[in-house]
């Protein structure tokens, strides 16, 4: 597909017209980058007042936030709680994937259905029932982290599951099955040792993905839990009265963060 | 799907009943925790909204929806999430199918760097995306100086429907160029030269070709756009503290605010945003399956 695609696409000849798009390319690339390339600079500057340019270049607002403890564990708990939902996401979602797609078919009709649930139910609409629903009673969670992981796995549904749906549907998971079960492995052993090695690949794009998403989460952690268990989105949205400077720095060192992430992403998917 | 496997053929026949109910069995045991964890974080909490909205000191009403609508306060906030979804959504399709053809048009390796880079901003939501511009186009921010300099943009208020608006368009931008960029990479290339054979001029060609076979994908990319702009929270909030009033502020303020709670006319609030949503999608179902030129 790929291959196919720059073929046709190298066919173009260089013209006026060719140039026309590239500018419009740019244009938007441009466009996209002028808030992050502003919140860069401004991230760097000793001072930045009503000139087009800051007044000198410095790393003292990276050097004061790396050395706040504050952030720190903000950003210690935020990996803490994306590495928590997606183990638990990928403990549940692939028994259920591997059900649905060996054993009981109509599962995976039921998930194509449920999982637009997260689409048309936004986390503030969630938020709503949840903190009535565990704010006391036998699951007393808001206000712990235990409720975030819970919610952080249900936004993790329909891109772990469709990830996982995809690279099902790519292997010959019957003769792969059969083979494993005539050599004398079990069901669970040809799972583990046949199956799961295939999804290696669709699996890692999803996760890195998801927590790219999970990572930037900021409804679910703002409403059920707030200061009680900080987390970098939460954070970052109470530093809004201390330096502009500051935040920026905030700003620019979660963006890399995403960066890299959707980077390894990138690289996964190309090998997948 | 049709054929059974042979090896459980074969252990069929040697121990049928045995088999079949430890396998179905394990099955169930295997999606049983998720089926739990899905029904209390996310099946449960949508039920008690959609029942709640429904509730007035224990009786069936629709008290809670005809208090949400008169309250001219309430219909504002509707109102304004309307149309700043609405017009966002609009501009930034029409930027990103813009650019979506030049991409297509564009040499392969610009277009992939160029993807990768709208995946990466795609990301860039939220709170960050809001600091982001008030640095840009705060009180004080650094375009905004510049452009007072020159004397321009002093009735431009960021921290205003306006200032959202703008952003909202920002966001929906790299969104809709990947939504948007594998429908124009169905175009074939000989098709716009056959039909300029034939003597369509690139107007024709886009009326009678071009636009019918991209249609369902712009049609499908408005709405998940609208959706995501109907439903979004955290851009609005960090902009104002919640000052500004959107649908989505004035829910989560009736459950999480300072002053008194209505956890019941939130809820249903909440469902006149689910009601759009769950819409949206299904008009969407509704074209994807219509598409006679869906990818599969």
């Amino acid at each position: 597909m790929r291959q196919t695609n720059q073929r046709r696409h190298h066919s173009h000849q260089p013209s006026p017209q060719h140039r026309h798009y590239t500018l419009i390319v740019w244009a938007l690339v441009g466009l996209l980058a002028l808030p992050l390339l502003a919140t860069l600079l401004y991230s760097l500057a000793s001072r930045w007042g009503a000139t087009m340019l800051p007044d000198g270049l410095t790393l003292r607002w990276y050097l004061e936030l790396w050395g706040e403890p504050r952030f720190l564990a903000a950003f210690a708990r935020s990996l803490l709680l994306c590495f928590a939902a997606l183990a638990l996401s990928l403990a549940l979602i692939l028994p259920l994937a591997l059900v649905a797609h060996t054993r009981w078919p109509w599962l995976d009709k039921l998930m194509k259905l449920l999982m637009l649930l997260p689409f048309a139910v936004p986390p503030v609409v969630g938020s709503v029932g949840l903190l009535q629903l565990y704010a006391g009673g036998p699951l007393p969670l808001v206000g712990t982290p235990w409720i975030l992981i819970a919610c952080f796995f249900t936004l993790t549904v329909p891109f772990m599951y469709q990830a996982m749906a995809t690279s099902l549907k790519a292997i010959p998971l019957r003769d792969l099955l059969d083979a494993a079960h005539l050599l004398g492995a079990s069901t669970p052993q040809a799972f583990i040792q046949v199956i799961l090695p295939n999804l290696r690949n669709g699996v890692l794009v999803a996760l890195f993905l998801s927590f790219s998403f999970l990572f930037g989460e900021f409804v679910f952690a703002n409403l059920l839990v707030g200061t009680r268990y900080e987390t970098l989105q939460v954070y970052l949205n109470n530093m809004r009265n201390h330096s502009g400077h500051f935040t920026s720095a905030l700003v620019i060192s979660y963006f890399f963060a995403i960066l890299l992430l959707t980077w390894m992403a990138n690289r996964f998917s190309r090998s997948a | 799907m049709l054929s059974q496997p042979i090896a459980l053929n074969t252990a069929l026949r040697r121990q049928p009943r045995l088999r079949l109910a430890r396998g179905s069995l394990g099955a169930l045991l295997a999606v049983l925790p998720f089926f739990l964890m899905f029904g209390l974080f996310q099946l449960a909490p949508l039920a008690w909204v959609a029942v709640n909205s429904l509730l007035v000191d224990g009786q069936w009403s629709l008290g809670h929806f005809r208090e949400a609508l008169g309250s001219p306060f309430m219909r504002q906030a509707l109102g304004n999430s309307l149309w700043v979804s609405a017009l966002s959504s609009v501009l930034g399709l029409i930027i990103a199918a813009l650019s979506s053809y030049a991409l297509y048009r564009s040499s392969s390796r610009l277009r992939e760097l160029v993807l990768a880079f709208a995946s990466m901003t795609s990301n860039f939501s939220g709170v960050p995306l809001a600091f982001a511009f008030i640095i840009l186009l705060g009180f004080n921010g650094s375009l905004s100086l510049l452009l007072r300099q020159w004397g321009l943009g002093d009735d431009f208020n960021l921290y205003s429907t306006q200032g959202l608006l703008l952003i909202y368009t920002y966001f929906q931008i790299p969104l809709g160029v990947l939504l948007l960029y594998p429908a124009f990479d169905a175009l074939r290339d000989d098709w716009q030269e056959a039909a300029a054979l034939l003597g369509a001029s690139p107007w024709v060609f886009w009326r009678d070709i071009g636009l019918p076979v991209l249609w369902p994908a712009i049609a499908g990319t408005l709405l998940i756009l609208l959706a995501n702009a109907m439903g979004a929270y955290a851009t609005a909030y960090a902009l104002t503290s919640g000052n500004l009033n959107l649908l989505t502020i004035r829910i989560a303020s009736l459950v999480a605010g300072d002053i008194y709670l209505e956890p019941q006319l939130a809820s249903a609030l909440a469902m006149l945003l689910v009601g759009m949503l769950v819409l949206t999608a299904v008009v969407n179902q509704c074209l994807l399956q219509r598409s006679r030129y869906a990818p599969d």
